[in-house]
């Protein structure tokens, strides 16, 4: 018997925190497999954002940093600058990247920082309860729309792939899903491609959007949070591949 | 380059990092320290280094926090807006324990204030305006040679004791052109950064974090940071006095206002008043055994700030009760006067009209 | 039996998504709980191909998957697998 699948070593051996059916835990395994499949462990350096994904250095064996809520494009411009020949990934999620941290991810990609960035949409603040997020969509129900979001009162969801794909800076911007096992490989392809962007020291900033399930602060099952980004969560954050 | 030059204050200070090796400086326009962010765009370019102009100072200070935690060098600067800007990125420096410099060129305040000098910061640089318990070493020079000064025993404080260190300037030295001397002193002893992310190549990884989840394990944190601090408080105070030894009146000043004292200081010798200054250089740790030493013997001690009162707190708090401390002083960017000062230290010396 | 997987059943969350990916729907939900409380996905029959459609979308990475060398893999079906099948 040929083993086909088993875990790559810079996804430490262990359990994680994150509830039963969360994309972290997909994201993670895609970001560690594409940093060994690329042999780039001994030079690559994670930024944790605050959020679900804050102790992502327990489970990614390469060097990482936890910085301030919203502060990893800003922190990765220092490393990377200071660092040229590192690889610097930023691992954010909604919250993070799209509400606190929008000045700096939009400077970051404006200025073409040579850095990854893996944003993870799961369209409520997971770690805090399941508050709306820039990215919660219209009529859903977080535990700061209960009534559900109404554009009247919280505005839109916001696509930052979008937004970012219009500045110069960003030369890669695509948004992708782990929803089943043909859309996670296309995810792997295109984490793997940002990556490579920054291996080859392609001048500018590459974004990997992934729409991720949160099932406890969905109220679904994971199979359900699954499907509801299949069908409800693509019209709203549509999928492919923005730029370059 | 030892031979004297003719710079202001925020162009020798920029000049004074490069000297010391600063490997990246982060810095936004903010008046009255524009001069630094150009001259360091110019000369880091130069120097191969890193110069980046940032979107914010809170972007600013974390870009600082980046390089700071790859083992680098880092410094920005800014004037009191921007600095309150940056005290969540100094609390996370300082959790962390990370080194890092940071300049503030101080301004009158609160709110936009003005872009005249002031100390109106001091509060804010000693007590930390960020959360938690932490400490940054603070200097408070008063001179354009002694701002270049501290700038190279700044980082190796910074990296010696993994901590942030701020200098205090403010819009006048920033301003000030005086004729200085720049030279490239050797560094101390200072400890590897094996702590550093550099990639994991051939080591386990390096985490740099300031988050302690588990139980206590933050309290033992924090205890660690305590101790840090307490050696700092025990080895590097830097403090400055003059003709206290006969003084009945002692004027406590630091940074410019200390400038002015000297002058009143002078004067009121020359009219036979027996009259002293002490100034602090490092405002925290702050100079307590000096201070309080000097009060042993019944003196009254007058603080001279370009504030409402701020570091007064400290010399009472040094003093402990055992002599009178007079506050004189000017908020909002204003600058007091020699003779303004001089009357002041007059008034101090009219017998009371108790017992004789 | 072209293939076969090892699921670590104590680590487990017990989330369900590999019992609906499964093509050939070898995995169900165990009714025994682990010794965190999760009751865990167990392999059931032995039609497993290797395919690791669920090794793909275990969120915790638990499930190893091994394939015979002699029978040709199929190499990821291209039947789009949708997730309808709701298994309890």
């Amino acid at each position: 018997m040929k083993t086909v699948f088993t875990r790559t070593p810079t996804l430490k051996d262990c359990p994680t925190h994150y509830c039963p059916g969360c994309g972290h835990g997909i994201a993670h395994r895609l970001i560690a497999e594409t940093i060994d499949e690329l042999g780039i462990r001994g030079r690559t350096i994670g930024i944790a954002p605050v959020g679900c994904a804050v102790l992502a250095y327990n489970y990614l064996d390469v060097d990482m940093v936890e910085v301030a809520h919203g502060r990893p494009p800003a922190v990765a411009t220092g490393m990377k600058r200071t660092n040229p020949d590192k690889i610097i990934f930023s691992y954010q999620g909604d919250g993070d990247l799209a509400a606190i941290g929008t000045a700096e991810i939009i400077h970051a990609a404006h200025r073409g920082e040579q850095i990854t960035v893996i944003f993870i949409n799961n369209a409520v603040f997971g770690m805090t309860g399941g508050q709306m997020a820039p990215t919660t969509v219209l009529g859903q129900v977080t535990a700061t729309t209960p009534q559900g979001r109404q554009t009247t009162s919280e505005g839109y969801p916001l696509q930052v792939s979008e937004l970012l794909a219009l500045l110069p800076g960003a030369i890669y911007v695509e948004r992708c899903s782990v929803y089943n096992p043909a859309q996670i490989r296309k995810t792997k392809k295109a984490i793997k491609h940002a990556f490579e962007l920054q291996v080859s020291g392609a001048q500018g900033l590459s974004l990997v959007e992934v729409l991720s399930p949160c099932p406890v602060y969905w109220r679904m099952t994971p199979v359900k949070a699954m499907e509801w980004i299949e069908n409800e969560m693509t019209k709203v954050f549509p999928l492919g591949r923005l730029k370059g | 380059m030892s031979e004297r030059i003719l710079m202001c204050g925020n162009e020798a200070l920029a000049e004074a990092a490069i000297i010391a090796g600063v490997d990246a400086y982060f810095g936004y326009p903010i008046t009255p320290q524009n001069e630094i962010p150009a001259y360091m765009s110019r000369r880091m370019p130069e120097e191969g280094r890193v110069f980046v102009q940032s979107e914010s100072e809170l972007a600013a200070i974390n870009m600082v926090f980046g390089a700071s935690a790859t083992g680098k060098r880092a410094m920005t600067t800014s004037s009191s807006p921007g600095i309150s800007l940056m005290q969540e990125g100094i609390s996370y420096l300082a959790g962390a324990e990370l080194p890092a410099v940071v300049v503030n060129v101080m301004r009158g305040g609160p709110g936009l204030g003005n872009i005249a000098p002031s100390q109106g910061d001091y509060f804010q640089a000693t007590r930390g305006g960020g959360h938690g318990d932490y400490r940054t070493i603070v200097f408070g020079p008063s001179s354009v040679q002694e701002l270049v000064n501290c700038i190279p025993l700044a980082f190796d404080l910074a990296d010696e004791y993994r901590m942030t260190v701020v200098v205090l300037a403010d819009g006048i030295l920033g301003q000030m052109m005086e004729p200085i001397v720049l030279e490239k002193k050797p560094r101390r002893k200072l400890p590897a950064k094996d702590w550093a992310l550099t990639g994991a190549k051939d080591r386990e990884q390096n985490i740099v974090r300031s988050l302690w989840l588990p139980e206590g394990a933050l309290e033992k944190h924090n205890y660690k940071l305590k101790a840090k601090y307490e050696q700092v408080q025990k080895n590097e105070v830097i403090c400055e006095q003059y003709e206290v030894d006969d003084a009945e009146i002692i004027v406590v000043a630091y940074g410019v206002a200390a400038r002015i004292v000297r002058g009143a200081v002078n004067k009121a010798r020359e009219e036979g008043i027996k009259v002293g200054w002490i100034r602090p250089v490092t405002l925290w740790p702050f100079p307590t055994e000096q201070i309080s030493k000097a009060a042993d013997e019944l003196r009254i001690f007058l603080t001279v700030e370009m504030s409402c009162g701020q570091m007064v707190e400290d010399v009472k708090l040094a003093i402990a009760g055992k002599a009178p401390v007079v506050l004189y002083g000017r908020p909002g960017g204003s600058i007091p006067t020699v003779e303004e000062i001089l009357d002041k230290i007059k008034q101090l010396t009219i017998p009371t009209k108790r017992a004789k | 039996m072209a293939g076969k997987i090892v699921i670590d059943t104590e680590r487990c969350k017990g989330c369900g998504l590999c019992v609906v990916v499964c093509p050939k729907n070898c995995i169900v939900i165990s009714r025994h709980s682990n010794k965190n409380g999760y009751f865990p996905a167990q392999v059931t029959n032995a039609d497993c191909t290797g395919c690791a459609m669920c090794a793909i979308i275990c969120p915790d990475v638990v499930i190893e998957v091994y394939r015979d060398e002699n029978i040709v893999p199929i190499e990821g079906s291209s039947k789009k697998t949708e997730l309808t099948k709701e298994r309890a």
